[in-house]
């Protein structure tokens, strides 16, 4: 299958490592991933604060730009992913305000008409590929590593998507299926806060405080996400937060793609593990020195 | 005693009506907004929030509030900006209430009528933000980031260059900004949409603007509740 890719503005260099993961494990795995030209940023928290004309239209000129290429989107932000379908959502079911942004888009002689959809890569990963078809492909087992599977709020929310809202389980099917040790994990759809962590500085650090003591109970090893506010909260923040309360937290963050990826004996440096700043667990290292032909 | 300037009982001020106007107008744009309605005052949403302990005012006291004429309290709260838009509330709500939406209008409407809360942080971010995407077509994370610190707190700027110096050494820094080359494009969809936002007149509401209390609400219609 061929998708129209949408990076979003912090995959381009801030959090490199899910933009390669993504691509890689989408190429080895057949999938073709076109990048959309000169997208534009998905809206995100703009939406607030500006009317709603221009936030739909800003976020509408990449569902149309895909419309044109006649391919889903795939978005692997989980705040692009809600912004873009949320956008979808309104125009679908607010004809006013469809007729209103198409008006807008028309100015730069673009149109939509509602079509393209808004899917997240896990979503592809598991329901269009199949977790048995990854599996045949896959070089190395997980055997013996604890992952807590953080899903974060909004790939699985406002609306009834690919996964339960409350409870989603996807990732916790494929990776156990690939060989890990799915702890308990009750904070899997627990906010990090996103952007509280710039204007609400204590409260989100409270909340990544959370998130890593619950991990860390239940023994995981690391912490795999979907997102890259979340990535950055958990992993960028930790330094300060066991500074603050006192804590000695390591706990490793990867993209579940990154993860994946090592599953399907890609090498270190073309996942982007070298972005990180805590490095890998012992367990994981083990795993990655052994590859089945 | 006719000369006296107090309002009558159940009855509101002129800002109070227009903040209620404004407000309705964008919960019009919810799909399924109307269902504000439905609220049972539960508290399930600030049961679920997890930032509700951080609130001057709880989710569920927004629309209690906004019931009681209150808008104006609503709009110097330091609540609606913390909500960190995790949709829980939206999820549990048991009267499918879009509350995460409802707190975006309400946003909107501090912003549209410039109420400064405590809170003002978070405006000042939200403007910068437009700023940076009005003139790259992208964000630029770097940019955004140092904007508003040095706005707020040097203090906070400074702390964030061990941070800074990862990203740094990681090869996850850019230090500039760069124009996407559609840029005019996107210009022009941004400069019609605001032309089109200043022409929308608000539809007909079907609430009575001067009342407060369960009245304003009107006719409250129970539609099927399909596939939540």
């Amino acid at each position: 299958m061929k998708y129209a890719y949408y990076p979003g503005c912090s995959l381009e260099k801030t959090q490199r490592g899910y933009d390669q993961s993504v691509r890689e494990i989408f190429k080895i795995l057949g999938q073709e991933l076109i990048e959309i030209e000169d997208w534009n940023c998905c809206g995100a928290t703009m939406y607030m604060s500006v009317k709603e004309t221009v936030s739909l239209a800003v976020s509408a000129r990449n569902l149309a730009i895909a419309e044109k290429m006649g391919l889903d989107i795939v978005a692997p932000c989980s705040s692009c992913f809600t912004v873009l379908a949320k956008t979808n959502r309104i125009l679908n079911q607010v004809p006013e305000m469809h007729q209103n942004v198409n008006e807008a888009l028309s100015e730069s002689g673009l149109s939509y008409s509602g079509k393209t959809r808004v899917r997240h890569p896990l979503d592809i990963l598991v329901n269009d590929i199949g977790i048995e078809s990854i599996i045949h492909k896959t070089k190395r087992s997980l055997n013996g590593l604890k992952v807590a599977p953080y899903y974060g709020c909004q790939i699985v929310r406002p609306e009834k998507g690919f996964d339960d809202r409350e409870n989603p389980v996807l990732m916790d099917k494929l990776f156990n299926k690939c060989g890990a040790e799915i702890v308990y994990y009750p904070m899997k759809v627990r906010c990090c806060g996103g952007m509280l962590m710039t204007t609400f500085e204590d409260t989100a650090l409270k909340l990544n405080k959370e998130l890593l003591e619950c991990a860390q109970k239940h023994q995981a090893d690391i912490i795999v996400t979907t997102c890259p506010l979340c990535h950055m909260n958990l992993e960028g923040y930790q330094d300060r937060i066991n500074e603050i309360y006192n804590t000695k937290f390591n706990m490793p963050i990867l993209y579940f793609t990154q993860l994946l990826g090592i599953v399907l004996g890609l090498p270190e440096s073309s996942l982007g593990l070298d972005s990180s700043f805590i490095p890998m667990p012992q367990k994981l290292k083990s795993i990655m020195e052994v590859q089945y032909v | 005693m006719d000369n006296l300037n107090f309002q009558s009982a159940g009855y509101m001020s002129k800002k109070e009506v227009e903040l209620r106007r404004i407000f309705l107008e964008q919960v019009n744009y919810i799909p399924a907004g109307e269902r504000i309605k439905r609220c049972i005052q539960c508290g399930t949403c600030t049961g679920s929030c997890p930032v509700s302990y951080a609130m001057d005012i709880s989710p569920r006291q927004l629309i209690a509030l906004f019931r009681a004429g209150e808008m104006e309290t609503i709009m110097k709260s330091r609540t609606i900006w913390i909500c960190a838009s995790c949709y829980a509330c939206t999820t549990r709500c048991p009267s499918g209430i879009k509350i995460t939406d409802i707190i975006y209008a309400l946003k909107r409407t501090a912003m549209e009528k410039n109420y400064i809360s405590q809170a003002n942080q978070v405006q000042i971010l939200a403007n910068l933000f437009v700023n940076n995407l009005m003139k790259y077509g992208r964000l630029h994370e770097g940019t955004l980031i140092r904007n508003y610190y040095l706005k707020t707190s040097l203090w906070k700027l400074f702390k964030l260059i061990p941070l800074a110096k990862k990203l740094y050494q990681t090869k996850r820094l850019s230090l500039f900004p760069k124009r996407i080359n559609a840029y005019h494009s996107l210009s022009k969809i941004i400069k019609k949409a605001q032309e089109i936002d200043l022409r929308i007149t608000a539809p007909p509401l079907e609430y009575s603007p001067e009342y407060v209390g369960y009245r304003t609400l009107g006719e409250m219609k129970l539609e099927q509740r399909k596939g939540e």
